[in-house]
């Protein structure tokens, strides 16, 4: 666990690329195999879910230091991290730190904190308490994150890969591709990583995604319209269908297997020949795309009803094919890609759709296509090389998302909250609110868009100018107004303005603007069409 | 009976004694806890404060201010109030203002810590009737290691960048947390430091006052195009984003010495590698051991976490409640 919690910090506290990958060097090539793979999960995003829910913990927290439930909430608002909270206010419980530190880090997993899912909930909170007893403040805060499953890490998955390229010795693109998917973090997996040819199946694994950038310049930049393939930027779950071996596996880009929430699309996928990989969209469709607010009711539900599979049919729009027979073909250049999908999935209606290509001669009449994008529901235009490779990860030059701009409201800020990591204790998180009958109804959250100095001048405005108080959260003077921009907009019973934006965020400030000059509801209203 | 010390827009004020402790305006007679930019300000006609601060308030205001200072522990008589100063321990000079009124004992704490500290004389419990305590960090997230641990860790911090060959520059405040680091320092090494002009003068007025610390250069004096590698730089936070830092080349290494560092989202938001929890404030524990150390039958809390504290002391009983001060902010405070 020692070593473990100091591979953290040391990635916590340094920006320097070279040295957050020097530390994971320094690290895989120290470490046991058995706690590599370990940490080799948890580095790479991966959880164990369920083991205790963060409120036990925390009611566990006020069990241990004795301090009343606001006192404990107002620290949260302070640190912006449960796991850290709870691990600053335990410390000091810690009559035997030091002991637990040099049990290794595969046996504090599998002995210990996996043993936590036998436990009914009294035995479970015994044994954190025991723990907590046995680590310093670090090293509670690393045991807390896993298992609460909050536990990210300050270095990407890319610097993971890079850094065990370098231990193994092979180069990073073979690397990215053994440590996606599914894998059991053992000593025999990691082992392997190091060898020159992986003794197990690649199995279920997806390929790293390749990413489009946001386009920032003039398309007319980009170079001849011809060398591009247009194609609309659908609004939905990117995914990976993975067919090998008579099986069928569904990845989100999340690297989160999706299989079972969307069975009509692995259904389909059965009559793919084996060693096939495709990559797409999961979208809503019936006789055309749906909005967004309808895949979403098949997100985050336990159990797909009937109804919710005839409310909300799912589709594969496929834009890319990047296995064929069990090859990989990410080298070859897109139009031959492309002509080869065209080719493996047959026109017409079905479960598989090809993604259709926008056939604007020129730029200009791109342009004019991509304005009636929303219409369409879509978010904007895909632009890709013709003549280019899969990339992996954000590789900027050969995929590009040309996306519409966005709706946008001025709205009142109404409370604020403070914010998370290292925006704790600084309010950063803004609830807006538009007109309605006189009175100003919350319509959006929004938490991103201003720039450092602006956060410190509203952050301390915020302090100057608070009516009243909820715990952390303050409710402000109603004067402040910002234009706040979203995606979409759905009609919604769950919230009181009756309508939910989709991804707001601040704009700008309008300090030209009063707040009686606000938006109204019934304006976002008219959103809705 | 009316408060002998209650809080108005200028500071708080003492009505019996007619004069203000650490008035935020222009008052006619400033009694002063310490010489922090948020306790002293620019503008009284005249200033109190403990002995050994009077070289410190001379060299923030001038040297033709009014200010006198008083030794620590010694009464002086202002209007109907008898008031002395007593030890804070927070940084040389810092006191605790004793207000005795009207039959009852007021003490205004100012900023003060209860840790260990080679440069200033330790706060003295002072028993009184109503204490008014500061809460910078009012909240049971707060608690301190033991200082030695932490200076120790500077020094390894230190001697891990002189191995790899570059300068390690250490945020700090000029007054007091700079001082308490070279002084801290010179029990474990004898190596100089490098100091910004902003810490030089005031390690000057700590040499003046007896204060053991490393051996000191000025960063300006040093040689132009002169390598940093391996030096340790204490610098004034301010200093991190300017072109001044430009000099000790791209690979330094940073790190920031302050309370605030106990969490790491603060840590990360400043930007540096490295967070040291060094603080002159007194942490949770500390505050809730000094209050009832005074003995004192009612609490006021200003600064910080007043709400906090005044709540949490009220919710055990104890007669306590926050004070409106024009200090602001449970955010980030300069300490």
């Amino acid at each position: 666990m020692k070593a473990f919690a100091a591979l953290y910090d040391a990635l916590d506290r340094t920006k320097s690329t070279n040295a957050k990958v020097a530390a994971l060097v320094a690290y895989f090539s120290r470490a046991p195999a058995g706690d590599a793979a370990w940490a080799l999960y948890f580095l790479t995003g991966r959880k164990i879910k369920r083991l205790i829910p963060s409120r036990v913990l925390w009611d566990l927290t006020r069990e241990v230091t004795a301090l009343p439930e606001w006192l404990l909430e107002h620290c949260y608002a302070a640190v912006g991290d449960f796991a850290e909270a709870m691990a600053l206010l335990v410390e000091h419980q810690s009559a035997a730190v030091g002991t637990g530190s040099d049990l290794a880090f595969a046996r504090w997993i599998e002995d210990r904190i996996l043993s936590l899912k036998q436990m009914d909930a009294a035995a479970q909170r015994e044994a954190v308490r025991g723990w907590w007893k046995e680590l310093d403040a670090g090293q509670s805060f690393v045991l807390n994150k896993i298992i609460t499953g909050e536990y990210r890490v300050g270095a990407s998955a890319t610097l993971v890969v890079r850094a065990l390229a370098q231990v193994a010795g092979v180069p990073q693109a073979t690397m990215a591709h053994r440590v996606m998917g599914d894998w059991p973090p053992t000593a025999s997996f990691f082992t392997s990583l190091r060898e020159d040819q992986p003794s197990g199946e690649i199995g279920s694994r997806p390929y790293p995604f390749f990413l489009a950038s946001p386009l920032e310049q003039d398309v007319e930049g980009l170079g001849g319209r011809e060398d591009w393939l247009a194609e609309w930027k659908w609004d939905g779950i990117r995914a990976q269908v993975v067919r090998r071996a008579g099986e069928v596996f569904l990845w989100s880009r999340g690297e989160e297997l999706v299989t079972e929430r969307f069975p009509e699309v692995a259904a389909a996928a059965r009559a793919l020949p084996d060693g096939t990989v495709l990559d797409g969209e999961i979208l809503a469709y019936r006789d055309g795309v749906l909005p967004f607010a309808i895949l979403q009711t098949r997100i985050g539900r336990q159990k797909l009803s009937p109804r919710i599979f005839a409310a909300a049919p799912a589709a594969l729009m496929a834009y890319d094919l990047i296995e064929e027979g069990g090859a990989d073909i990410r080298g070859l250049p897109l139009r031959e890609r492309r002509a080869r999908l065209e080719a493996l999935l047959p026109a017409g209606p079905g479960v598989f759709l090809v993604s259709p290509i926008v056939l604007a001669p020129s730029w200009t009449a791109l342009a004019a296509e991509r304005l009636q994008a929303r219409a369409r529901n879509v978010e904007g235009l895909m632009l890709k090389r013709l003549s280019s490779p899969y990339g992996t990860g954000r590789r900027r030059g050969d995929w590009w998302k040309w996306k519409i701009d966005p709706y946008t409201v001025d709205a009142v800020l109404l409370y604020a909250h403070p914010g998370h990591g290292r925006r704790a204790s600084l309010f950063t998180d803004y609830t807006f609110a538009v007109w309605d009958q006189g009175a100003l109804v919350p319509v959006a959250k929004a938490y991103s868009g201003l720039s450092d100095a602006e956060i410190q001048e509203l952050d301390a405005w915020v302090r100057r100018h608070t009516r009243e108080k909820f715990g952390p959260t303050r409710a402000v003077e109603p004067m402040r107004v910002f234009e706040i921009a979203f995606e979409g907009i759905a009609s919604s019973t769950r919230h009181k303005s009756g309508v939910a934006v989709r991804f707001p965020r601040i704009a700008r400030a309008r300090p030209d603007k009063p707040a009686a000059e606000a938006d109204t509801l019934d304006s976002l209203k008219a959103l809705l069409q | 009976m009316t408060d002998v010390v209650r809080a108005t827009p200028a500071g708080l004020l003492c009505d019996a004694g007619g004069f203000h402790v650490d008035p935020s305006g222009a008052t006619p007679l400033a009694v002063i806890t310490h010489v922090h930019g948020d306790h002293l300000k620019a503008g009284s006609d005249r200033y109190l404060c403990a002995a050994p601060s009077l070289a410190f308030v001379r060299k923030r205001l001038g040297p033709d201010t009014r200010a006198e200072g008083i030794p620590y522990g010694e009464q002086v008589r202002l209007g109907e109030a008898r008031v002395s100063f007593h030890p804070a321990g927070h940084v040389l000079g810092s006191a605790q203002v004793r207000i005795e009124a009207g039959g009852e004992v007021w003490v205004v704490s100012g900023d003060y810590k209860r840790a260990p500290d080679p440069t200033c004389a330790p706060f003295e419990v002072v028993p009184c009737d109503v204490f008014i305590t500061e809460a910078t960090f009012a909240l049971p997230i707060y608690r301190w290691e033991d200082p030695g641990i932490v200076v120790a860790q500077i020094l390894h911090w230190w001697n891990a960048n002189r191995e790899a060959g570059v300068a390690s520059v250490l945020f700090c405040y000029a007054m007091g947390k700079a001082q308490r680091i070279l002084a801290e320092l010179a029990a474990l090494t004898d190596r100089p430091a490098l100091v910004h002009g902003a810490v030089e003068g005031l390690v000057e007025l700590y040499r003046a006052a007896g204060v053991r610390m490393l051996p000191t250069l000025r960063v300006s004096e040093t040689a132009k195009g002169r390598s940093f590698a391996g030096e340790l730089i204490l610098a004034p936070p301010a200093s991190g984003g300017s072109t001044w830092m430009r000099r000790f080349g791209a690979s330094r290494e940073t790190a920031f010495a302050s309370g605030w560092m106990r969490v790491r989202g603060t840590r990360r938001r400043k930007g540096v590698g490295r967070g040291f929890a060094l603080s002159d404030h007194a942490d949770w524990p500390a505050l809730l051991r000094t209050v009832e150390e005074t003995g004192a039958r009612r609490v006021l809390v200003t600064h910080g976490y007043a709400d906090e504290l005044s709540r949490y002391l009220a919710e055990r009983g104890v007669v306590a409640s926050a004070l409106a001060t024009a200090y602001e902010g449970e955010g980030d405070l300069p300490e």
